[in-house]
């Protein structure tokens, strides 16, 4: 029973997709319908596995799950099929929820309901329409004209990340990928008028394929190995241990390289240091977009990969052994990716800017709590953040929104996602101010009371208990600039007077809206609590701790839950604090950008990284097309070569016209021919005279000659 | 020299003379009249040679006859007047030569057959050249299919001339 | 009969080049009929010095002289009506100009 839910779970937003794109396409409200109704079918169905999920004990070790052969190779068939273990059925609740919140929220976000703008194109944003009321024109927003298309596209989207969620096995897990990748190049590239946005998408795409190329060489690496791409076969005891023992490349065992490759995926899907490039340019995307890629699906599509890989990367390494090199290099990368982020994000007057890089210093912290070991806590962090980015995220489009109202209102032309252009939007857009502080709290990590806490809490403890100092520290100086550039953001955006007259005429947005960001507000708080440790001083065993139980029960042995100390807790609370509350003193006194002392350059051009891409690669591929291969290889070689080939038919054509077939086939032969024929005719005709004598000495003359010739050569008298 | 030879001598002497003239003279009527000399030699050649009835037809029907039309011919064509000028063609040396080498070959020819040198056989008594002659054109056993042949050719000419000569009178 | 029959034969042989050298070589068409005339009787010289010279009792040669005289005059006499015919349409007699045949 449970396998044919899951099986079906990933099909309707598929279907969804086909049939807005084939058949419902000029109907908004039928193709609303659709993908929400799908949206619905798949939650529905995630609830059901969920719950009964929650009901078998040892999940971990009676997962649902089931395969079919699906390629033939030889004497073996390549399985596919889906499992729910815990790790997939609590991604699953997650995904299940923020799909739909998000689904609900483009609704409103798209202002269904509005009359079509006065110039809107397809392929741009909408940007109003004048109505006349109570005997007055004014502009007001209007609908998106790719309406159904966007529900199409955000239905595959969803499609996509269901079937990597469900999926047992890496070839689907990469089917699903990459079709995530595709949708995340034609979302952020919806409105296809913008330049930027072109740019961004294929930004998107190319960042991530790097990322994708050297992820299918790891699939390859372990098809090749171990003859299969079932996790339940590559994650076997006994398949880790060989793929641990067997070197492979570069001093790294197989298991090593494999673990290594398969996270460069990560770092490309999930944004991480070098190929983060992508993230923060996806913001070009309409909101719900930025949420679902950059919160609900894709890059939690990354962390979820390799936390499902966790066995592989940490193969031959058990708790209090120092990290192997793969799982080094992921806590690298992951902690540097947290500083990182958090540094640009303090500089950032974009309101979705400062979340998109608020997301990849989160997801920072989610791989480097993986890489240090801590694979519960990873996990953790990776539900909570989905949940309160998403309400950020879709916030922070409620912010822009109703922004955008005034804009209309006033025709004041100024770029309603400045933060500096805002102010004062707490009392004007109130559920939104709420719901978008809660979300803050969340990711500062606000004590006890909202999900983040727990979840980054249960990272410090992990990396200090495992005795990872500098990781920590990084850490916790992360945290620190998150919670600094949290509360700069909710200063600036909600808090003091409104700095311009647009934000002065803000409105809060629809309830499709605003119902979204209530649901995941009540998420982000409350599931922090069903993962307290058990050790917490005063909370911690009253509620147990079923996350650690649900989730670390998918690793074949239960990890140990960390040793509570002091330290990590104390600091915790200090950053969050601290952060928030310094974020708060400083910034409700800043009006302008020039007034903000972070406003440095090297954090507002994100540390550069844009423009040495673009020196490095960009440019010398553009030199390598435009100028070697398009210039010099293929017009000046390969068109030189075809050139001189027909050149020299050419030549030899006319040569042979001219040397040949005119002097000797046509005068001498052909002419020529003629011409004897002619000559000797009529040297010949002359022979008939029509005079009679003439024949005569003629015909006497040759008879004496004949007369002669026989009787002197031949007889004779006898 | 016997006299048959002296008398044949003479004859032959007549005979290519005038025969040369013919063919030489620039006037048209006397080359014609000179045939006539030449002709007359041939029938005196012809008694010489005791064919009697073939002298007298010579003298008939040669000179009687076709002489008399080539004169009758002259007659007719003489409003071109052809006789000044040269008679000959400009290549005349030519047909000259043929004939000088034809002549040549066919007295050499003749002079090197021994069996030519010989004299006449004496004529046999009692034979009538004359009736045997006759006999011989219209006897079934002989000539008379030659005979009647030629008679057809005659009648044939004789058509033929009259028919082309009149011409196309309507 | 004393003389040889090869001076009868060279005499019917000099006739007979004359009357060809007649025949080539005269520009008028009466002119060159006399020519063959002179050829045809160079032929019934020949003719008769064979018979009286080899086998007098056989008519052979006469006959043969006979039909020689019969073939001469047809051929004269429809020679000279062409000759006629042609000189009423071409007004000449010239043989040379008489050259439709030709190429």
């Amino acid at each position: 029973m449970e396998k044919f839910i899951i099986w079906l779970i990933p099909l309707p937003p598929l279907l969804s997709f086909f049939v807005i794109l084939l058949f419902t396409n000029k109907r908004k409200a039928l193709s609303h319908d659709i993908a929400i109704g799908a949206a619905g079918l798949s939650w529905l169905g995630s609830m059901i596995i969920f719950i009964r999920a929650l009901g078998v004990k040892e999940f971990g070790k009676h997962f649902f799950g089931s395969s079919i052969n699906w390629i033939p190779t030889g004497l073996t068939w390549i399985k596919i099929g889906v499992q729910i273990d815990p790790l997939s059925a609590v991604v699953v609740f997650f995904v299940a929820w923020t799909v739909l919140a998000i689904f609900v929220y483009s609704i409103g976000y798209h202002n269904f309901g509005q009359p079509k703008g006065d110039d809107d194109v397809a392929g741009l944003p909408p940007h109003g329409a004048t109505v006349t009321e109570h005997g007055h024109k004014h502009r007001i927003p209007s609908i998106e004209p790719m309406y159904s298309r966007f529900f199409a596209f955000i239905s595959l989207f969803a499609f996509g990340m269901y079937t990597l969620v469900v999926s047992d096995n890496l070839l689907t897990l990469f089917v699903g990928w990459e079709i995530m990748g595709l949708c995340s190049y034609l979302l952020i590239g919806f409105w296809f008028g913008k330049p930027s946005a072109r740019d961004a998408a294929v930004k998107a795409f190319m960042t991530t394929r790097i990322g994708d190329v050297f992820m299918l060489l790891g699939i390859a690496f372990v098809y090749s190995f171990t003859g299969s791409l079932s996790f339940s076969e590559i994650l076997k005891p006994e398949m880790l241990r060989a793929l641990s023992s067997t070197s492979a490349f570069f001093g790294l065992s197989a298991a090593g390289i494999i673990g290594l490759l398969l996270f460069i995926g990560t770092v490309g899907k999930s944004a991480q240091w070098p190929l983060h490039v992508w993230l923060p340019d996806a913001m070009e995307g309409p909101t719900p977009v930025s949420a679902m890629i950059h919160a609900a699906t894709m890059v939690s599509a990354g962390v979820y990969m390799i936390i499902r890989m966790f066995p592989l990367i940490s193969a031959g390494w058990s708790e209090g052994m120092p990290l192997n090199t793969t799982m080094s290099v992921v806590a690298f990368i992951g902690a540097f990716t947290a500083l990182f982020g958090a540094t640009i994000a303090v500089a950032q007057n974009d309101i979705k800017r400062v979340l998109a890089y608020s997301t990849i210093s989160q997801l920072g912290f989610m791989i480097a709590a993986l890489g240090i070991g801590a694979y519960v806590a990873a996990a953790f962090h990776l539900v909570t953040h989905a949940f309160f980015k998403a309400l950020l995220f879709l916030g922070s489009g409620s912010v822009i929104h109703g922004m955008e109202h005034g804009v209309l209102h006033t025709s004041d032309h100024i770029d309603p996602q400045d933060m500096f252009n805002m102010g004062g939007l707490r009392r004007k857009m109130p559920i939104t101010f709420w719901t978008f502080m809660i979300g803050g709290f969340a990711l500062s990590g606000f004590p006890v009371l909202t999900a983040g806490f727990w979840s980054k809490d249960e990272i410090f403890a992990a990396a200090f208990g495992t005795g990872h100092l500098l990781i920590f520290i990084t850490l916790a100086l992360a945290a620190f600039l998150t919670a600094f550039y949290t509360m700069r953001q909710i200063t600036l955006t909600f808090f003091g007077d409104p700095r311009t007259k647009a934000a002065k005429h803000a409105s809060e947005t629809p309830w499709t809206m605003t119902l979204p960001l209530i649901v995941l507000a009540v998420f982000a708080v409350g599931f922090g609590w069903v993962g307290i440790p058990e050790h917490f001083p005063g909370l911690g065993g009253l509620i147990p701790n079923w996350f650690h139980e649900f989730v670390g029960g998918t690793l074949v042995v239960l990890p140990k839950a960390v040793e509570f100390n002091w330290i990590p807790l104390i600091t915790s609370l200090c950053v969050a604090l601290g952060g928030l509350l310094f974020g708060w003193l400083v910034y409700r006194k800043v009006k302008s950008p020039k007034q903000d002392f972070l406003q440095i350059p090297v954090l507002m051009n994100k540390w550069y990284f844009d423009e040495i891409y673009n020196f490095v690669f960009v440019k010398p591929a553009y030199w390598i097309a435009e100028k070697f291969t398009s210039l010099y290889m293929d017009q000046k070689v390969i068109d030189g070569l075809l050139h001189s080939v027909a050149r020299f038919s050419l030549f030899l054509g006319y040569a042979f016209r001219t040397y040949f077939d005119k002097p000797v086939i046509n005068e001498f032969i052909g002419d020529g021919t003629g011409n004897v024929v002619k000559a000797s005719g009529s040297g010949l005709r002359k022979i008939q005279a029509g005079r009679i004598q003439y024949y005569m000495v003629v015909s006497i003359a040759i008879l004496v000659i004949f007369a002669l010739l026989y009787y002197f050569l031949i007889g004779g008298m006898k | 020299m016997t006299a048959d030879q002296i008398i044949f001598l003479l004859c032959a002497a007549l005979i290519l003379g005038s025969a040369l003239m013919t063919v030489t003279t620039r006037k048209l009527i006397h080359a014609a009249l000179w045939l006539v000399a030449a002709l007359f030699g041939v029938a005196i050649l012809f008694a010489i040679l005791q064919a009697g009835f073939l002298a007298v037809v010579q003298v008939v029907v040669y000179i009687g006859a076709i002489a008399i039309l080539f004169i009758f011919a002259v007659m007719l064509t003489r409003r071109v007047v052809l006789d000044k000028g040269q008679q000959t063609r400009s290549n005349w040396w030519i047909p000259a030569l043929l004939g000088l080498l034809i002549l040549g070959g066919l007295v050499f020819l003749i002079l090197g057959q021994p069996d030519f040198g010989r004299t006449a056989v004496e004529m046999p008594t009692g034979v009538d050249t004359l009736r045997n002659l006759g006999t011989a054109l219209v006897s079934p056993d002989a000539f008379v299919l030659p005979f009647e042949v030629a008679s057809i050719l005659l009648l044939a000419a004789l058509v033929g001339a009259v028919y082309i000569a009149t011409g196309n009178k309507e | 009969m004393s003389t040889p029959l090869s001076w009868y034969l060279i005499l019917a042989a000099a006739l007979f080049s004359i009357g060809l050298f007649g025949v080539l070589s005269r520009k008028n068409a009466i002119a060159i009929l006399l020519g063959v005339e002179l050829m045809l009787n160079a032929v019934n010289i020949n003719l008769v010095a064979f018979w009286r010279y080899l086998d007098p009792a056989k008519m052979t040669g006469q006959v043969f002289a006979i039909i020689v005289f019969a073939v001469a005059a047809a051929e004269v006499a429809v020679g000279l009506a062409l000759i006629i015919s042609v000189y009423r349409s071409r007004k000449t007699v010239v043989a040379d100009e008489i050259d439709l045949m030709k190429w």
